[in-house]
């Protein structure tokens, strides 16, 4: 099967809505720093407005940084639906101009019977009237590989069902949904960059590797370890999260000690006596016990996450050379992690300032982001060493994840 | 006729009865040891909209102390008397919004009691109470300058109730509701009066945000106001 020249413009879009992701989650780690989260207490409205109407006038506070992420998770939310779309190229079209279509007679049904939603009816005629003119011009393209166009779908239900998760934790009152909300930002950030390294020159490149080179690489090994540290790097994003949606501030005040011990003190008499001498301007819910079990789970985690991750680093240089692609990114990873253990050290000498707080945010869904292309650059070099050692004949085959095959956008 | 006028004479000359045999109990919170100093809330005062609300830096105020020691905002009460709550007929309690900050910061009310959230600055805010019991009902209203006051009530016992406000994350306010009146605030000198309880044998809990909690054993007699000085200590 002959492979495709890669689609540029359709990498760069990718490129873009991950960037935007990384951008939507930096907005959203500020909007928990700052404790602003109910600061809109309505949704899909902004204090009774269409969002895309709310005056600038009174973006004020917290609704700053909460109707920012909003709109800017919308703006997300826009560019996943068209590269999935994009990558469904020509076949997309019909869909584009019903769906435009009907998006229209909405918005003009909305606009005749309650004129008061007029706002509501004009987003809805201006995106109608978009995917409308889209399907003429655009896309003309073959689709892409079912796999990569089921990756887009999933993009495109991992937003919508993101930006439902946000709106519940709203209006249900619900904390707990953040943590899921803020777990699913990561996934999805993650998936897009894996979208991105899809549709990249890189990877129909090596799509031209042959098979029987690519079996011949010591990989087996590395690819436990990367596939094990990126489980645990998500596990420890998954508590990150459940502690910053705690809304507690911090649990443990000092570090590398914590509360001037190894291990601290967690009987209820003691935790009294935490709570009692925290001087806290935001952030006020009391601290518990397991709150501080949670942040001590944490640092030990982030030791773990730094052993594998230089274990990596250290055994795909030995076996793969440095200039090896597995081996510059493990080692990238490597950095990324350090700055992510000193942001977290600083996280909590700054009394968790924003900034600090989030950038540790941040630092944490590149590391994700760039553990899960690791795992997928590493299966595209060693191909999927546990097939040949189990010989199972039904394993998937290395050239389907062959970036988007002759079918691909011209 | 006759009849619903006397059973009525009788059940005001009970009560009449009960109040004259109720005595007050009254007293001082001090504090002992130095409390940490205040922190300034920087936040409040870098804001463009609330920041000109005030002239000098605002702060914290955990540790409200008067003159001799006498420390304020301890909530005071009865503990284990229970189903007495007046508060469908007390009056409302004001919670006001002013330099965007909650005042008073510290509220006692009953269950049934209205709290009434004001909104006296220039700026919006949202009233957000943050209960922990699962009778209490958490909420977020948005409430505009000048808008009418927002109506709150709690119908189970809790201490220190969180109100917040999301767009300014420095504004709280802690309200303690309890299922009886027998309760009162220290004042700025740490006096306290819990007027009108019923003689007998009770503990009586001082409690501060920060300064934690100190009992006492009492008896109230028929008539007769009781003197209770306690003492809490700076953490």
């Amino acid at each position: 099967m002959p492979y495709p020249v890669p689609n540029r413009s359709l990498h760069r879009f990718a490129l873009l809505t991950a960037a935007s992701t990384l951008a939507l989650v930096c907005v959203g780690g500020l909007v928990t720093s700052h404790g602003v989260g109910m600061s809109v207490p309505d949704w899909p409205n902004t204090y009774g407005y269409n969002m895309f109407f709310f005056p600038f006038s009174r973006w004020v506070g917290g609704i700053f940084y909460e109707h920012t992420h909003r709109l800017l998770a919308s703006a997300v939310g826009l560019l996943t639906s068209v590269l999935a779309v994009w990558l469904y190229g020509r076949n997309a079209r019909p869909l584009l101009r019903w769906g435009g279509m009907g998006l229209n007679f909405l918005g003009l049904g909305i606009a005749a019977l309650v004129p008061a939603h007029w706002r509501d009816a004009l987003v809805l005629c201006v995106t109608g009237l978009f995917a409308f003119g889209a399907s003429l011009v655009w896309p003309q393209c073959e689709p892409a590989p079912v796999w990569l166009r089921r990756c887009g779908l999933a993009a495109f239900f991992a937003v919508v069902l993101q930006g439902v998760l946000g709106g519940l934790r709203v209006v249900l009152l619900e904390a707990q949904i953040g943590i899921f909300h803020a777990t699913l930002a990561q996934l999805f950030f993650a998936l897009t960059c894996s979208v991105a390294l899809f549709t990249s020159r890189w990877w129909l490149a090596q799509a031209r590797t042959n098979t029987a080179a690519r079996e011949s690489q010591p990989g087996l090994g590395l690819r436990w370890l990367l596939l094990g540290t990126t489980l645990l790097i998500l596990a420890q994003l998954v508590l990150g999260a459940t502690m910053r949606h705690q809304h507690a501030g911090l649990a443990i005040p000092d570090f590398p000690l914590a509360y001037g011990k190894l291990w601290p003190a967690m009987d209820p008499a003691a935790v009294a006596s935490y709570n009692q001498h925290r001087l806290e301007v935001t952030a006020a819910n009391p601290i518990t016990a397991a709150q501080i079990v949670l942040q001590m789970v944490h640092r030990f985690m982030a030791l773990l996450i730094l052993a594998g991750v230089a274990l990596s680093a250290w055994l795909s240089r030995r076996r793969l050379g440095a200039g090896a692609p597995v081996s510059r990114l493990t080692a990238t990873w490597l950095g990324l992690i350090l700055v992510q253990v000193l942001l977290g050290a600083a996280t909590t000498w700054s009394n968790k300032a924003a900034d600090i707080a989030t950038a540790h945010v941040l630092v944490g869904a590149l590391a994700l982001a760039l553990g899960t292309l690791l795992n997928l650059v590493a299966v595209r070099q060693f191909g999927w060493a546990l097939r040949r050692q189990t010989a199972c004949s039904n394993a998937v085959e290395p050239d389907s994840l062959a970036g988007l095959g002759a079918k691909s956008c011209p | 006729m006759k009849k619903t006028t006397a059973l009525l004479s009788l059940a005001v000359f009970g009560a009449v009865l009960s109040l004259a045999q109720a005595a007050d109990v009254t007293g001082t919170i001090t504090l002992k040891g130095t409390p940490p100093k205040e922190k300034d809330i920087t936040p409040l005062k870098d804001d463009p909209n609330c920041g000109p609300l005030h002239t000098t830096m605002p702060t914290t105020h955990f540790y409200v102390v008067g003159p001799n020691a006498g420390l304020a905002d301890v909530v005071v009460y009865i503990d284990g008397i229970k189903g007495k709550s007046t508060g469908a007929s007390a009056p409302a309690v004001i919670l006001d919004q002013k330099g965007c900050e909650y005042w008073p910061q510290i509220l006692a009310v009953q269950t049934g009691q209205k709290i009434l959230v004001k909104n006296s600055d220039p700026v919006l805010h949202n009233v957000h109470d943050l209960p922990t019991v699962p009778g209490n009902k958490e909420e977020n209203n948005a409430q505009m300058p000048g808008s009418p006051e927002l109506p709150f009530t709690f119908a189970d016992p809790e201490m220190f109730l969180k109100f917040k406000c999301d767009v300014h994350p420095w504004m709280f306010a802690w309200v303690s509701v309890f299922d009886h009146p027998y309760f009162a605030l220290s004042g700025k000198d740490g006096s306290f009066k819990i007027a009108n309880v019923p003689p007998g044998k009770y503990t009586l809990v001082a409690e501060h945000r920060k300064a934690g909690k100190v009992t006492q054993d009492i008896e109230v007699k028929e008539g007769a106001p009781t003197q209770v000085n306690l003492v809490l200590e700076a953490k």
